[in-house]
């Protein structure tokens, strides 16, 4: 058995792991194969590491994707570009797993690497390799082999380029279906390096075969090629082309057809131009708003901003606005909740009269929606209005809307809401903070969730950083404060975390006059529960306040709960009376 | 393919002379079945090189084709031209436990391990994939032959690994000592350390089959499940329990569509439930499922997200004055399969096969007899709670035949075929004509005249004139048709019977 010398070992031990029975061993040994590859050198690493790693390819999963991964960047390893042609051997057989993440990655390794290699080594390994993949016997190789075509092809010779078409549009017509969809998803990116005289002769055959298959799959993601290939095309063959076919996807038969239209229908609209929107796809536009299936419905509304971003103010208020009134009191609630979440948007679209006038009824009537989603996606949004027509017109009805969710009955409902407190609060105005949330937050202190109470400490802490902490000094502090003589622990317990939790915010001299008082007070709880808390509170606050008043207030204060009856106490108690000697030593 | 291309011409092709070919699992005299071997599922693969059995244990078997050699298509024919068409036959190739009995603690149910269906998926690098179910959960194999290997040579012989300083050994976790002395910085000299070498690993021409659960798809169902059935897309499928259709992707397990809910809002108003469901051979928009009122609802998937509405639904109108207490429950469909080219499709109810033509909505364009015998004895059926056996049905590859199992281990074959009288009896044992008595099945009236809808094999051959009474325990309920020849797989309790003509 060899001899290795001690400084070696452990290179060795991860050489030896690259075969260990465990597969944990196995994966950090290829996610450092880089180390590997330095310690065999450039050479060995050609001639015997990678042929090693292509013989080992029936491995687990996990340790194929890792190993795709690092050849992806292993050129530098194996000598510089001139040799990146030996990585390709294992990558190849990484393409034919049945696993589709593992393919995936080895192909963006091939591409990685394809688009670095020089043009003649391309044509002599990477071209052969394209063309044995696209004839392979199984499927997931003709899959893996449709996305490297475009690296193969910018450095080919012509005939070659004759030839990687002719294949390309073979797999367009493969028996299988996956095949032919990998050949729809990756015919745009093919495009875009196929020289324009054969892209309407040739290219443009294979996706219209691709528009007409039989499988709504194949279909639906030819839709996507739509707007890859009308980027490229001349303005007036991609209007004689490619707008045919998305009119006519926006009626197909499949509803995941039509769902895929809505939601690229306004990237198909800059490849299309200005005057054929307005002609040709608003009119699409509006039937997908007003599909029968609520899933398109819900695509189409989700873009009903960046739609009509595209138009004219005049035009989306005469065409997509009434359906978006219709939209707004849909029978699904999805519908409502996905025009909810954009519609805000439109407010700087429309401008300000028009805001009012069509919008505003809109927001309102969502904000009274049944829905709980609904309102808080409306809510989220409240800055985009603000911004055009001010808030008062709306906080009449928010208020409603808040104090609703506020008390919702499903608690994430309640943590939603707690979220935009702090939003909301710098949209309306310390005033109208005061007026009505500021009780609201204080509520959440003591609800019947931890994730609330939680929620709402962060929420405190969120709000003094806006106002400042004068005005969280007059309005959060006392409320707080007074909460330390609950009679429930868990309560009490809230008082200590949202204080650990503003003292940064507010500094060293209210944490020491208002906070540590209360804290001081709070060790001598009767809860163990508390007083741990307590020693684990005033270790947070030895940053913030002065040395004086560790060495006067807070030591003497932890002696006491070291002597805690209770273990846990007494235990942190002792963790924070190091740390108070930690950094007392580190001073000095 | 066997006398289907003369059918055309010629009128109905001949019956078929049904012939012993193989068993597994047979049972000696006296011997009892275990329960947990009882095989509770069958299927050919696509190409019927493969068959799998599923049991009650929970175990999936698998055997493969031995008389077809994997030569190029022009020498398989040359070969045929010189001898004789063989039939197929198997041999045991490996099998895996697919399922464990479980227990969900949420619900306080004991699952099964049995083993309700299983379905071949698109086979790739030569390995072999199979979904198969229980009453609850439905996996993902992998059976694949793998060559064995072994690591002849390390750096480090790991029986000397003892005198190690242990802080070296462990690569497990990326931040120890070891790994800090191998950090970026480290210079390695630029030809390498000559000394270090990669493991030898020595590949032995022995080779062993591996089965790897590939997924397990997450519990997506209150009831129990009764189908799985692939989409010809090949990257989806379904899963059917009483009330609802589930839709899947066969690479996203966490993740499932719900596509058909018959559930009502109120369950005391649940008057039907779903039974058996298929997707459509060809066209991966359209599937199928049957329900316990006797009814067939082709769906499309294309018009909705839920399918809650049918695109077509296939239904027989109740005769007039036939109704009794059973007219219900011996409505119940039990199994549908869809044929070949998708434009029949099969159903079995408990006292009849029929036979659908999706284009025709009206009524079944045949029903097959065959437990009209049995009539007479619902009442003791219901007793012994056979009249709730559920029995499969297969189509021949050609679509011109028809087969379902009986009780006493009996299996039927009908012509499908315009004209045929076919209808034979058959005992899943090693004489299968044993039982047969040749009483031509009476040629329809109807034959030649406007509708092509015919009624036969009323005639119940056999069992009542033997003396012997239908022997209730011993049911074939599960059987397959090789997808293209005339082979009949099926299952008589423990053992599996093969067939040819």
């Amino acid at each position: 058995m060899a001899m290795v010398d001690e400084p070696l070992y452990p290179i060795a031990v991860l050489i030896d792991e690259l075969k260990n029975d465990d597969i944990q061993l196995r994966l950090n040994s290829i996610r450092r194969l880089s180390t590997i590859a330095r310690a065999l050198g450039e050479e060995r690493t050609r001639k015997e590491l990678i042929p090693f790693l292509s013989e080992n390819s029936d491995d687990d999963d996990e340790v194929l994707l890792a190993m795709a991964e690092e050849l992806g960047v292993f050129i530098p390893f194996v000598g510089g570009i001139e040799f990146a042609h030996v990585l390709l051997p294992p990558l190849e057989s990484l393409c034919t797993v049945e696993e589709t993440c593992v393919r995936e990655k080895a192909v963006e390794s091939l591409c990685k690497i394809g688009s670095q290699m020089k043009e003649n080594d391309l044509v002599e390994s990477f071209v052969p390799l394209v063309k044995r993949l696209a004839g392979g016997e199984w499927f997931a190789a003709r899959v893996s082999a449709c996305g490297i075509f475009h690296v193969a092809y910018q450095g080919c010779t012509d005939v070659l380029k004759t030839e990687l078409r002719a294949t390309y549009s073979q797999l367009c017509k493969d028996d299988m279906p996956m095949v032919r969809r990998a050949a729809a998803s990756n015919l745009g990116k093919f495009a875009t390096t196929v020289e324009s005289t054969f892209l309407i002769a040739e290219i443009m055959t294979m996706f219209d075969d691709l528009t007409k298959d039989d499988q709504d799959s194949v279909r639906l993601l030819a839709v996507e090629g739509c707007a890859a290939l009308g980027k490229l095309l001349e303005p007036q063959d991609c209007v004689a082309r490619i707008l045919p076919v998305i009119v006519n996807f926006s009626q197909d038969k499949s509803w995941r057809v039509r769902y895929m239209v809505a939601n690229q229908l306004y990237e198909l609209c800059e490849a299309v131009g200005p005057d054929c929107t307005r002609t040709d796809l608003v009119p699409a536009y509006v039937r997908l708003l007003r599909d029968n299936e609520a899933e398109v419905r819900i695509a189409a509304a989700g873009k009903v901003t960046k739609f009509c971003r595209l138009l004219n103010p005049e035009l989306a208020i005469q065409h997509i606005l009434p359906c978006v009134k219709e939209l707004s009191s849909d029978s699904s609630q999805h519908v409502r909740s996905a025009l909810a979440s954009v519609i805000m948007g439109m407010a700087p679209i429309l401008g300000k009269d028009s805001t009012i006038e069509h919008l505003l009824p809109i927001f309102l009537s969502l904000l009274k929606d049944e829905f709980p989603d609904v309102r808080l996606n409306i809510i989220s949004k409240l800055d985009q209005v603000n911004q055009v027509i001010g808030i008062d017109l709306l906080s009449q009805s928010l208020l409603p809307a808040i104090v609703e969710l506020a008390e919702d009955r499903h608690w994430r409902v309640r943590l939603a809401i707690i979220e935009y407190v702090p939003l909301l609060a710098s949209q309306l105005g310390i005033g109208f903070f005061d007026d009505k949330l500021g009780a609201l937050c204080m509520q959440w202190l003591q609800d019947k969730v931890y994730s609330i109470r939680e929620a709402a400490a962060n929420n405190l802490k969120r709000l003094a950083e806006e106002f400042g902490p004068e005005w969280a000094m007059q309005h959060l502090v006392p409320q707080v404060l007074d909460m330390v003589n609950n009679p429930h622990y868990l309560h009490r317990m809230m008082v200590l975390r949202a204080i650990s939790l503003m003292a940064p915010v507010m500094g060293s001299e209210i944490t020491c006059s208002k906070f540590l008082p209360v804290v001081v007070e709070a060790s001598k709880d009767r809860v163990p529960n508390i007083k741990f808390n307590v020693a684990k509170l005033l270790q947070s606050l030895i940053p913030i306040v002065d040395q004086s008043v560790v060495d006067k207030t807070i030591r003497q204060c932890l002696v006491d709960l070291s002597e805690d009856p209770d273990v846990d106490v007494r235990y942190f108690a002792n963790q924070a009376l190091n740390s108070i000697d930690g950094s007392t030593a580190a001073q000095s | 393919m066997n006398g289907g291309d003369d059918a055309a011409t010629s009128g109905p092709p001949p019956s078929l002379e049904w012939r012993f070919s193989q068993v597994f699992g047979e049972r000696t005299a006296g011997e009892e079945v275990q329960e947990v071997d009882i095989i509770s599922a069958i299927e050919f693969d696509k190409s019927g090189d493969h068959l799998a059995t599923g049991d009650r244990g929970g175990r999936v078997v698998l055997f493969e084709r031995t008389d077809t050699k994997d030569h190029g298509g022009s020498r398989k024919d040359l070969e045929q031209t010189d001898y004789p068409v063989r039939h197929p036959e198997f041999r045991y190739k490996t099998e895996f436990q697919s399922h464990e009995p479980e227990f969900d603690y949420l619900k306080s149910l004991e699952i099964e391990e049995k083993i309700n269906k299983i379905r071949w998926c698109q086979p790739a690098n030569g390995a072999l994939f199979l979904l198969s179910t229980n009453d609850k959960t439905i996996k993902y194999w992998k059976v694949q032959e793998k060559k064995i290997k072994k690591i002849s040579e390390m750096n480090i012989d790991p029986s000397e690994s003892s005198n190690i300083p242990p802080q070296l050994v462990t690569n497990g976790l990326p931040a120890d000592k070891g790994h800090d002395y191998l950090s970026k910085d480290f210079s390695f000299p630029p030809g390498g350390i000559p000394s270090l070498r990669l493991p030898v690993v020595v590949t032995s021409q022995e080779t062993n089959l591996v089965a790897r659960c590939r997924r397990v798809y997450a519990h997506a169902h209150d009831y129990h499940i009764n189908s799985i059935s692939n989409s010809s897309d090949g990257e989806t499928f379904i899963s059917a329990d009483d009330l609802r259709v589930n839709l899947w992707n066969l690479e996203i397990s966490n993740q499932s569509f719900n596509i058909v809910d018959v559930k009502p809002t109120n369950m005391e108003d649940l008057t039907e439930v779903i039974t058996s469901a298929e997707f459509h051979p060809i066209h991966c928009n359209m599937l199928a499922y049957s329900s316990s009122k006797g009814s067939i609802r082709l769906i499309d998937m294309r018009q909705s997200a839920l399918c809650d509405s049918h695109t077509k639904l296939f239904e027989e109108p109740e005769a007039p004055g036939s109704r009794s207490f059973f007219t219900e429950i011996i409505a119940s469909i039990s199994d549908i399969k869809f044929s070949k080219d998708g434009r029949y499709i099969l159903s079995r109810d408990y006292m009849t096969l029929k036979l659908w033509d999706i284009n025709m909505d009206s009524g079944p364009v045949a029903s097959y007899q065959v437990h009209e015998h049995l009539r007479p004895r619902l009442c003791d059926l219901y007793e012994n709670d056979s009249i709730f056996d559920k029995f499969e049905c297969c189509l021949s590859g050609d679509g011109l035949r028809v087969a379902t199992g009986s009780y006493s281990n009996l299996f039927r074959v009908f012509g499908a075929s315009q004209g045929s009288t076919e209808a034979a009896t058959l005992e899943a044992s090693k004489n299968p004509m044993r039982r047969q008595i040749q009483t031509p099945a009476r040629p329809s009236r109807s034959i030649g005249s406007m509708t092509r809808v015919v009624r036969r094999g009323s005639e119940s051959p056999g069992t009542e004139a033997n003396g012997n009474a239908y022997d209730f325990t011993t049911k074939l309920l599960h059987m397959a048709w090789h997808p293209t020849e005339n082979s009949i797989a099926c299952a008589a309790a423990n053992s599996l019977y093969m067939y040819y003509a």
